[in-house]
């Protein structure tokens, strides 16, 4: 797959704002998890 | 090897944390490779274009969100019957990543029925049927903190876990049973899987660092309840 | 009340939200468990007459036709045995095709169309670049023309 430029792969052939929303929201809530576990 | 060493609370404290550190490496070397597959070497999709790549994570969310119940059930079901302390604990710290798992899955179909189907959510049977997923682990998840006692919370909770594995074939089959706006399986064991190759494999590498995190996850949280609840006992101590 | 009796109550009121909860999911179940209708029970007159339900099925090739005020459209769906006309105004799923599943919630109409005021797309569970999808096409095509 050639994106050809960091525009075209951000704007995901027009359904960047839902890829990303899916992608991002799941990378918080695995960050929230582990957070959440940490051990001190 | 004497493995029901491992059974008691005292000795699989130590050895889950070696455990979670393995499987957290695990997760990044399925996750890295999946994650690269699924956006620079996988191609465009003919009826979805590039909105199909939330497949990467919205399948594999799914099927831990499944999977991860019926091993809660399990360990709940074996703490009830072998009155071990440890399946009990097990069970209980699946169930947040379970729940998690279900959201997301929920969360990334919701993201992807937008743009393809036109629609965040309907009723349809597969959808109803995971949230219903949800709200057994939102349940099994209150019902144990409504009860003080711990054993007691083990034995209750269990019982619900049981009843609620009910809801997991119906996920899984709700497909097929019924007319939904879900589309069938792309992958399943009675025939070949209809996805190209390429997004096939970012997809199976995806789902087996979900799954290798989930017991990363799990381990660290199954320490965490051991402290809190044998914080009395003295062992933790020294 | 003694901690005992407490706790139980507690218990009982968990369960009885989960229950609750789990009984609206239900209900809500039933009566979308047949989530659309196909033409054919539509001519058959299976379908309730009194609310609102959903068709689906295909979308017939060359069926549709969008209307000079821009927003209206038509087409029609079939189940390979019998087609309805179906008529909507608003914006088409980016999925929406010709050839390609659907599936419309609205009621039908005295002369036996379907209005709809909401039309998803159902895309089947193939995944594969488009130059495949060509490719099967004319192979599909081929075989037809043999």
């Amino acid at each position: 797959m050639e994106w050809g430029s960091l525009q075209n792969f951000i704007d995901m052939g027009g359904y960047g704002l839902y890829v990303w929303g899916s992608y991002l929201v799941t990378l918080f809530a695995i960050a929230i998890e582990i957070f959440s576990l940490r051990e001190k | 090897m004497r493995f029901w060493k491992y059974s008691t609370p005292q000795n699989f404290y130590p050895a889950a944390k070696k455990i979670a550190a393995v499987f957290f490496v695990l997760a990044l070397c399925f996750g890295i490779p999946g994650l690269y597959i699924g956006f620079f070497v996988a191609p465009t999709d003919h009826q979805q274009g590039e909105a199909y790549r939330i497949i990467f994570i919205h399948v594999p969310a799914a099927w831990m969100s499944m999977f991860i119940y019926v091993v809660m059930a399990f360990w709940a079901a074996v703490g009830l019957i072998l009155n071990t302390r440890l399946s009990s604990m097990l069970a209980q710290a699946l169930a947040p990543t379970g729940a998690l798992m279900t959201f997301l899955a929920l969360w990334t179909g919701a993201f992807w029925g937008r743009p393809t189907w036109g629609t965040w959510w309907v009723w349809d049977a597969r959808l109803t049927s995971e949230l219903v997923l949800l709200f057994l682990y939102v349940g099994f998840i209150a019902l144990r903190a409504s009860i003080e006692d711990p054993r007691r919370a083990d034995k209750a909770s269990a019982i619900l876990a049981i009843v609620g594995v009910v809801n997991v074939p119906i996920i899984y089959f709700s497909v097929k049973w019924w007319n939904t706006l879900h589309q069938g399986a792309s992958v399943s064991l009675t025939k070949a899987p209809s996805m190209a190759s390429d997004m096939l494999l970012g997809m199976l590498l995806m789902a087996l660092s979900f799954w290798m995190y989930s017991i990363a996850v799990s381990m660290l949280r199954v320490r965490k309840i051991i402290r809190d609840r044998e914080r009395n006992s003295g062992w933790l101590n020294n | 009340m003694k901690p005992r009796q407490k706790r139980l109550l507690l218990i009982i009121a968990v369960l009885a939200l989960v229950s609750l909860a789990a009984l609206l999911v239900l209900k809500a179940f039933k009566s979308n468990l047949v989530f659309f209708y196909t033409p054919t029970e539509v001519v058959e007159g299976k379908v309730p007459v009194a609310r609102a339900f959903r068709i689906g099925g295909m979308v017939v090739d060359g069926s549709l036709q969008r209307k000079q005020d821009g927003v209206s459209v038509s087409f029609s769906v079939t189940d390979t045995i019998h087609a309805i006309d179906v008529t909507y105004e608003g914006i088409l799923p980016d999925l929406f095709q010709e050839g390609k599943g659907v599936v419309a919630q609205g009621r039908l109409s005295e002369n036996g169309s379907f209005i709809a005021d909401q039309v998803l797309a159902k895309h089947d569970e193939n995944y594969m670049p488009p130059e495949a999808a060509e490719a099967l096409k004319r192979a599909r095509e081929m075989k037809l023309s043999e």
